[in-house]
């Protein structure tokens, strides 16, 4: 079994925007920016947990649509001065389509194999 | 190679001008620092609360030495630079340290004016400028008694209120019979004066100082009287000279300051320099407010990016003696061509003075009670026409409208007292954020705090607060105020140019306009975004990507993430057959709440973002469009039952109401607008806190404008009235596109209105009817396709991907 998933093609995710990942570990949130580079990370704001999938993307961040926190998308860290990290999935862009690594990343790896089975 | 970039004067403008120059360009320069103090860079302000005790100098440093460090600055602490070569592009400190430079930026500052009286050098004679000096004074209280301040300047009353609250016995002489007369008129400094007296202080007032006696340590002050007073402690506090010796020494241009253009350059474009060391067209500056400008405009120059200009700064002022409640700017003595409103209860310590000239406040004067402070300052740097609002201007902002803000005197506020409302912020955790973080302006205040970051109301009191504690609000100066950080062009500006140039999509906007990011942010493309589909009706292409999620989704986002959803319910009229088909969807998607809103409407709370288009769909077969619960668009038009059933009912209210909306449903505005329609007087509809309201009476109908409930409640101005319903909307068309067109995103119709005047939207919408008739006109255009129910086309699956996950795994 490979550690990537493909998840579809680029061009499925807007350009600024974003589209969410449904695992059994929750919603995952891959975004794209304007010049093409794609970013994954849990769809929850480090705040309070807003869905970031949802937010306005601009340069490499996107503002979580509750309380407007910035977040960064190739870290997960919010930006200065609000202190918070959103947990980061390892993507990959080859012959446009989007690839995302779930294994290593997921805390309980039995809980992984469960849900990839079911 | 790195360019060599030497500051020197280690102090709040030198070393905010770095800060912004490594936003712009961490990598540009080398920097070195000379400062002839021995610390990092401190906040200078704060030397007021240090003396008093309220504070320590480690909690007023804004840069330690560790920040040097990991910004790669090489710091010289305790090095006075005595030299600059030009030829060589080099300078040389006493201690023979030399650095040379590609650009050199001068900040060095003032020095204290020493009246050069006998016996100014005695020991015990000091200044009020630095650590050192308030060092000096911490120490001398310990051992000594009395004190005698010379000035009674902004300056010197911190200086003796501090001495005082050490346990010294403070005497402040002042030359004139005014008390900070460059701030305060005669009434409000007499105030100032008895209350400081009620603290203990006491004051020689129109008393000239002749010299200071003493052998090896000053004993007494002598004035030109012959009179005497016993101090062992004498504290010169007498006015500022900015200090370009070293300037001048170099060759360079100064008159009373270094000489500098509107990019902060010297006669030597190679030398830059900021802060109270310069002289700009004319003026040079004694508060930190026009230096930071002045900073940031000079780094971005040493960026090579090169758009931005200083073009000066008006100012204002507080005393920060805690307890003291004091504002001032602008010309508030005002001549012979002005006049002035005033306001005075001496029973309760409140004196208010605003200058008028050509319907314009030039000069403000406050003290007691400074809540407007910021308000009027506005004003006066809007230069808004305050013709209608005259009788109510000293009364103060919350007063227009009969708002209840609640509390409203900030120094009387407990620490404990909450300010922010909607983010649940006290006063002492903001004073504390200010303080331990080094903020200065309002937005710094809102990124750390989250006050006023929501819907603003409280912005007033954080302002407030801002300036209490500082002395002054630092994002208030700028005589524009930019879109957001991405520009430094103003709304208006931005609008403006959208339409004389024919921007069509917010790319090429922000390319001509040389936006500093390459896609904006989610403060500036929203309003872009609307700018440019008011300008371009049908033409526009509404970019979704630029749009609140609430607004991209047509539905509210919920604190859980799932959607709400509230069909549009014309003038609140419904009838079984639709209340029947909404019950039908609600069981059939599970809805777990259902609400009636305030709005005359039902809301379908707690809905999955994937069900919202087949919702729509089953909504849409029952004849419902959208509501725009979500929007900053026309939410509903509340109506009474009026005439057709109510027995005190004038005219159809009703029927009216639904015809309004009707005709503005699906318009996009700058913020939400609300309207309603009564039937009477009665005004069962609460017409008068919309947006827009309409009262009917018997020979007609009353159109109200400017309303809102909410945190703060303002009641409508009268517009006008008019007899048909046909009059009604055309005048409800022309008023919608007015807004639409000037109105900044973001503004509500009052702000708008308390901007612009009630009397400039009278001559718009009432008296000028052809005006009227092609406002009207272009709303109806925009309408055209603006009347498309966006749950209907999405639906038939527009937008399909926004609603569905891209992939489910597992
Ligand atoms: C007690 C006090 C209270 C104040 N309260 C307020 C207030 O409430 N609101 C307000 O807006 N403003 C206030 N001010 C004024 C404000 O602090 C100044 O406007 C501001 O600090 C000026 O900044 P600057 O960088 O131009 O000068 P400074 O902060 O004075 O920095 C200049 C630095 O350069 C150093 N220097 C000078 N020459 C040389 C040289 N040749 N070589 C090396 N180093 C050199 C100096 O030692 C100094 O450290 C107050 C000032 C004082 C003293
Ligand atoms: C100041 C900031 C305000 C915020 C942040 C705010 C927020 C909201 C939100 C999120 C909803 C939607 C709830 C849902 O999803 O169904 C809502 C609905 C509503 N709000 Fe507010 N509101 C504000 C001010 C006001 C004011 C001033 C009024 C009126 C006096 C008001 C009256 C209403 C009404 C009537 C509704 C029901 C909506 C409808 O029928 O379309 N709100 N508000
Ligand atoms: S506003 Fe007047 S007409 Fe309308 S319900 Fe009330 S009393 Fe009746
Ligand atoms: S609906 Fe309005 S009043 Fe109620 S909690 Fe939300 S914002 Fe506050
Ligand atoms: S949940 Fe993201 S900002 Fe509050």
């Amino acid at each position: 079994m490979t550690d990537w998933f493909e998840i579809g093609a680029m061009t499925d995710i807007p350009r600024l925007g974003s589209r969410v990942v449904r695992t059994a570990l929750g919603d995952i949130a891959v975004f794209r920016t304007a010049t093409d580079k794609v970013f994954a990370l849990t769809d929850k704001c480090p705040h309070k947990g807003g869905p970031l999938s949802q937010g306005i993307v601009y340069g490499e961040r996107v503002a979580c649509p509750l309380h407007n926190w910035v977040i960064q998308l190739d870290t997960g860290e919010a930006v200065a001065p609000d202190k918070g990290c959103a947990h980061r999935y390892p993507v990959k862009v080859e012959d446009g389509k989007v690839f995302l690594k779930l294994r290593g990343t997921v805390v309980n790896i039995a809980d992984y194999a469960a849900a990839a089975q079911a | 190679m790195k360019r060599k970039l030497v500051l020197v004067g280690n102090g709040m403008a030198g070393v905010r001008t770095l800060e912004e120059l490594l936003k712009l360009a961490p990598d540009m320069y080398d920097i070195t620092v000379f400062g002839a103090e021995p610390y990092g860079n401190y906040n200078r302000i704060l030397l007021s609360p240090v003396l008093a005790g309220e504070k320590t100098v480690d909690d007023i440093m804004l840069n330690d030495l560790r920040w040097y460090a990991d910004n790669g600055i090489t710091l010289h602490t305790g090095k006075t630079v005595e030299q600059i070569n030009r030829a060589r592009r080099e300078v040389v400190a006493t201690d023979g340290t030399t650095a040379s430079y590609d650009c050199l930026l001068l900040a060095t500052g003032s020095n204290p004016f020493i009246i050069p009286v006998p016996g100014h050098q005695l020991p015990g004679v000091i200044t009020f400028r630095d650590i050192h000096d308030v060092n000096f004074m911490l120490d001398a209280a310990k051992t000594h008694k009395s004190a005698v301040v010379i000035g009674g300047g902004l300056l010197g009353l911190e200086a003796a209120y501090g001495l005082q609250k050490l346990g010294m016995d403070v005497t402040v002489v002042h030359l004139l019979d005014t008390l900070m007369e460059r701030q305060l008129d005669k009434p409000s400094a007499d105030l100032l004066r008895r209350s400081l007296e009620g603290r203990g202080l006491k004051f020689l007032m129109q008393a000239q100082t002749e010299s200071i006696l003493g052998d090896d340590h000053v004993t007494a002050v002598r004035f030109k009287d012959g009179s005497e007073i016993p101090a062992d402690l004498v504290v010169m506090a007498v006015g500022i000279r900015p200090n370009f010796a070293l300037a001048k020494q170099a060759g360079l241009h100064c008159e009373r300051g270094i000489v500098v253009n509107d990019t902060m350059q010297t006669y030597d474009p190679r030398i830059y320099a900021v802060g109270e060391c310069v002289q700009h067209r004319g003026i040079a500056y004694g508060l930190v407010a026009p230096l930071f400008e002045q900073g940031k405009v000079c780094a971005n120059h040493l960026a090579h990016l090169g758009y931005a200009r200083y073009e000066g700064s008006v100012t204002s002022t507080k005393l920060k003696v805690t307890g003291i409640d004091l504002f001032s700017a602008g010309d508030f003595n005002g001549d012979a061509t002005s006049e002035d409103i005033i306001y005075k209860d001496p029973g309760a310590g409140i004196y208010k003075k605003l200058v008028i000239k050509d319907n314009r406040i030039t000069g403000a004067v406050l003290y007691g009670d400074t809540i407007d402070g910021s308000w009027y300052f506005d004003l006066m740097r809007n230069e808004t026409d305050i013709s209608d609002i005259r009788e109510d201007l000293l009364f103060g902002q919350s007063h227009l409208g009969d708002s209840g803000h609640g509390e409203d005197r900030i120094a009387a506020m407990a620490d404990s007292a909450e300010i922010c409302g909607c983010n649940g912020v006290c006063k002492g955790t903001i004073v504390n954020a200010i303080t331990a973080n080094g903020l200065f302006t309002l937005e710094d205040v809102r990124a750390h705090t989250k006050a006023s970051a929501s819907c603003g109301s409280c912005t007033g009191l954080v302002e407030q607060l801002l300036a209490s504690t500082l002395g002054s609000d630092y994002s208030q100066t700028p005589k524009k105020k930019s879109m957001c950080g991405c520009t430094d062009f103003t709304h208006d500006e931005v609008r403006k140019a959208i339409t004389d140039n024919g921007l069509k999509t917010i790319p090429v906007a922000t390319e001509f306009l040389e936006w500093r990011t390459p896609d904006g942010c989610h403060q500036c493309r929203p309003a872009l975004n609307f700018y440019l589909l008011c300008a371009w009706p049908g033409e526009y292409q509404d970019d979704s990507r630029s749009r609140f999620i609430n607004e991209r989704v047509h539905a509210n986002i919920q604190k859980d993430g799932t959607y709400s959803v509230v069909p549009r319910i014309w003038g609140g009229v419904t009838n079984p057959a639709e209340l029947r088909a909404i019950a039908d969807v609600a069981e059939k998607y599970n809805v777990p709440t259902v609400k009636i809103t305030g709005g005359q409407r039902i809301d379908l709370l707690g809905v999955k973002k994937e069900d919202l288009p087949k919702m729509w769909g089953d909504l849409s077969k029952a004849g419902f469009v959208s509501g725009h619960a979500y929007g900053k668009s026309l939410r509903t038009v509340k109506t009474c039952v009026g005439s057709e059933w109510c027995r005190f009912g004038t005219q159809d209210s009703t029927t009216m109401g639904i015809k309004m909306e009707r005709m503005t449903w699906g318009s996009w505005t700058p913020h939400k607008f609300k309207m309603a329609v009564s039937g009477c007087p009665r005004n069962c509809a609460e017409a008068t806190i919309k947006d827009l309201g309409v009262v009917a009476v018997d020979s007609g109908w009353e159109l109200h404008v400017g309303g809102n409930g909410g945190v703060k409640v303002r009641a409508t101005d009268l517009l006008c009235k008019v007899e048909t319903m046909e009059q009604v909307l055309e005048y409800t068309a022309a008023f919608m596109q007015l807004y639409r067109e000037e109105a900044r995103y973001l503004d509500r119709t009052a702000p708008w209105i308390e901007r612009v005047g009630l009397s400039y939207v009278k001559q718009r919408i009432v008296e000028d009817a052809a005006g009227r008739m092609q406002l009207a006109g272009r709303f109806h255009e925009s309408q055209k396709t603006a009347q498309v129910d966006p749950w209907a086309e999405r639906a038939e699956g527009i937008d399909r991907d926004e609603f569905m996950p891209m992939k489910k795994v597992g």
